[in-house]
């Protein structure tokens, strides 16, 4: 009996030291990559102090170097922004049709929502470029630019296609289905006796959303597009094929049909080939620096966002 | 008891966090040594420019029937990456598409520069009324359309140069690479050195503060932009507008004679014009193109791409055979490894950059001693080795001729001290 208990409370303990070290890795990582970012990129804020945020200057050419990461912060909070406004609404609709749809249909969906999810971001971009940019310059931006482009600021310059508004359509696209697929398992967790309950009230369908669903689900439904909003500040590669890699004062965003640059793209398109120790080398990890922060800020907002719409509903979402 | 495991359980955590400062201080300060760790079959280690990967891939699996105990491998990771490795002796050898800087040179004294190969870039266009190639440019044109002060196509500057053709009058968008690259880096440079404007207000780089027309990531991005893009123009690596078949311009040349089409004769010849202005491999490279050179048939906008290494291996490789198996596979690569250029589009190296190179081969060391000596090693020697040798030598490779009229041949060249 006594022996028994022994071994219990060994395999006790040894359970709580991996856990304990795997949930210490986390943190070695994260502090890790901070201080690495922190001390590769100081040169540049050494150079620049916190100017570097707020300068647009780029230059690389060595003896006339001048750096600055605002033109690509905006860059980065724009297509998001643009991104996120065109994908809540559509997904949020996804995963209500889905949630919503008989058996078989409703497994054929997710499947496709699932497939979509995991398509690697190069693939969107190439898709974006050769196949959507065509189609979308003619059907949309030509018409527009040559209605609107000499009065309006927003649809100004050249409908190229390779634009911040191309970049943010298919950044969208790209993200539909991470948000879809969370809103859906979050839409399918309200429980059903809320629904009937309004039903049996006279609720429409749309009203049963509003009433029933949507105030169940809205903490869930947040964090399921901050997920989005993760992806998209962070994308690359598809970002990078389509939003024609301004730099400097050039790239700071002035319509949606001019060419952008986010903080990844700027990454992307020049870090294999800054030189060593160079004063360019350390402004690309400081814009690394700074991307990393901005995605700990989202999390934290998040976060904060979240346990806010927990508290308001409190009645209803703690089951 | 459970107080014990705590203690155990924060000891494995300290030594778990120790662990990964150490691997991170190891790798990033580059204390280790490559080594090879099979002393039969050895391998050479290289990364940097991803304009001579092909070519050093096909390099790589021909010289295994020449030494198969050499195992080559090059990583594609850009010149920047490469050369990071170099001067942290990660790597024995890197390649490079633009010369190392004064600052970088210092960070690797005694490095050897090794031109290796020659490259070009085409400036490539899609204006539907001129489905062909040959639209006729001056570099100061290029500059001016670059920096957006040239507009239309049928702009009296550029009309100038081709009367034959009818120029449309539409906007002319301009594609650059948005991705730092030696190929932005030659055009620049030649664009630098023509228009002083340029010079001023853009200036040569691998990525510089050019904000008219668009930037696309890579060659292939480039091209497939200008092929989709009516009126628009690019400048990309030479294979890519042949293997496209893309309009591509001809270039004014560097003595305003002539306007010249990038092939491999007027690129080999932009080469030779400029040896003997190069300077030895152990030499400081800095600022060193050969973009603009004269002649009347050359093509000014031809770049060489670089083999670096340092003239000492010793702190690259571990043992004396191993670097002369490097030293010969250089060798190796810049003779009858040229032979293998035309078929990737790359241009052969003429032959008085390959002398050029090879003196600098020569000067390879390990831990002082000379790798490559003459009674060793075949030595470059300004030879008048007869046409008809090489004939005889391919008769001898297509089976045409016994083994026995082959020797007797050689024997022929050295009774007659044409070669010893």
């Amino acid at each position: 009996m006594y022996k028994n208990f022994r071994a219990n409370l060994i395999s006790d303990n040894t359970f709580k030291i991996i856990i304990t070290v795997s949930a210490i890795y986390i943190l070695i990582i994260v502090s890790l990559l901070i201080t690495k970012l922190f001390f590769e990129s100081y040169p540049i804020w050494h150079a620049n102090g916190l100017s570097f945020i707020v300068n647009s200057d780029w230059n690389t050419i060595e003896g006339r170097e001048s750096f600055g990461a605002l033109p690509y912060i905006l860059g980065t909070m724009i297509t998001s922004a643009i991104a996120m406004a065109i994908a809540i609404p559509f997904s949020i609709g996804i995963a209500m049709f889905v949630s919503y749809t008989p058996q078989k249909l409703h497994v054929f969906l997710n499947f496709i929502i699932d497939l979509l999810a995991s398509i690697p971001s190069i693939i969107y971009g190439l898709w974006g470029l050769i196949i959507f940019r065509p189609i979308f310059i003619k059907s949309v931006e030509i018409p527009i630019h040559d209605m609107l482009g000499k009065h309006v600021w927003l649809f100004s310059g050249i409908p190229m296609g390779l634009d911040i508004i191309t970049a943010s359509i298919v950044l969208s696209i790209m993200i539909i289905p991470t948000i879809s697929s969370v809103s859906r398992e979050i839409i399918k967790s309200v429980p059903i006796q809320q629904q009937e309950a309004a039903f049996m009230l006279g609720a429409t369908e749309w009203e049963i959303f509003k009433l029933a669903i949507f105030p169940y689900s809205k903490a869930g439904l947040v964090g399921a597009s901050i997920l989005g909003l993760g992806r998209a500040v962070g994308e690359t590669m598809a970002i990078t094929m389509l939003i024609g890699n301004a730099t400097g004062n050039f790239a700071l965003p002035k319509s949606l049909f001019q060419a952008g640059q986010t903080m990844s793209s700027i990454i992307a398109n020049e870090f294999i080939e800054a030189p060593p120790l160079s004063l360019h080398l350390s402004a690309l990890i400081g814009i690394g620096l700074i991307l990393l922060l901005f995605a700990i800020c989202i999390n934290i907002i998040a976060h904060i966002l979240v346990i806010r719409m927990l508290k308001v509903q409190e009645g209803s979402i703690n089951t | 008891m459970y107080k014990l495991y705590q203690n155990y359980a924060y000891f494995l955590c300290i030594l778990v966090l120790l662990c990964f400062i150490c691997l991170d201080f190891h790798y990033s300060y580059g204390f280790e040594k490559i080594q090879s760790n099979n002393i039969n079959k050895f391998q050479i280690n290289g990364a940097g420019a991803s304009f001579p990967f092909p070519l050093i891939d096909l390099w790589r699996t021909k010289y295994i029937n020449v030494n198969p105990e050499i195992n080559l491998n090059y990583q594609s990771i850009g010149s920047g990456g490469g050369i990071k490795q170099h001067i942290e002796k990660t790597i024995q050898f890197a390649a490079t598409d633009v010369p190392l800087t004064k600052n970088e040179a210092k960070l690797a004294p005694n490095t050897l520069h090794i031109p290796e190969t020659l490259g070009a870039i085409a400036v490539i266009y899609n204006i539907p009324e001129i489905p062909h190639k040959g639209l006729k440019l001056t570099g100061v044109n290029l500059a001016e359309i670059y920096m957006g002060e040239i507009t239309m196509w049928n702009d009296p500057k550029i009309k100038i140069h081709n009367l034959e053709v009818d120029l449309p009058n539409e906007q002319i968008i301009p594609i650059r690479r948005s991705d730092s690259s030696g190929t932005t880096f030659i055009f620049t440079d030649y664009l630098s050195k023509l228009s002083n404007e340029f010079y001023i207000k853009v200036g040569a780089g691998k990525s510089v503060p050019l904000g008219n027309g668009v930037a696309v990531i890579g060659n292939e991005g480039v091209t497939n932009i200008v092929e989709n893009t009516f009126y628009s123009i690019g400048y990309v690596e030479l294979a890519y507008a042949l293997q496209t078949n893309i309009s591509f311009a001809y270039i004014e040349n560097a003595d305003q004679t002539n306007f010249v089409e990038p092939t491999i004769d007027s690129i080999s010849s932009a080469a030779s014009m400029m040896a003997y202005d190069m300077p030895h491999a152990y030499e400081s490279w800095d600022g060193i193109t050969i973009t603009n050179s004269p002649g009347i048939e050359s093509y000014p906008l031809s770049s060489f791409t670089y083999l670096i290494i340092y003239d000492d291996l010793y702190d690259v490789i571990n043992s004396k055979e191993h670097a002369i198996g490097l030293a010969n596979l250089f060798y190796w690569m810049l003779t009858e490894g040229q032979n293998y250029s035309k078929s990737l589009f790359y241009v052969p190296l003429p032959e008085e950059i390959v002398k050029l190179s090879i003196t600098g081969i020569i000067n390879l060391k390990y831990d002082g001693e000379l790798l490559i000596n003459d009674a060793k090693s075949p030595h470059y020697v300004d030879y008048n080795v007869p046409i008809w040798v090489k004939h005889v030598a391919q008769w001898w490779i297509d089976d045409m001729i016994s083994d026995q009229e082959y020797i007797d041949n050689i024997n022929y060249l050295l009774t007659n001290k044409i070669i010893k």
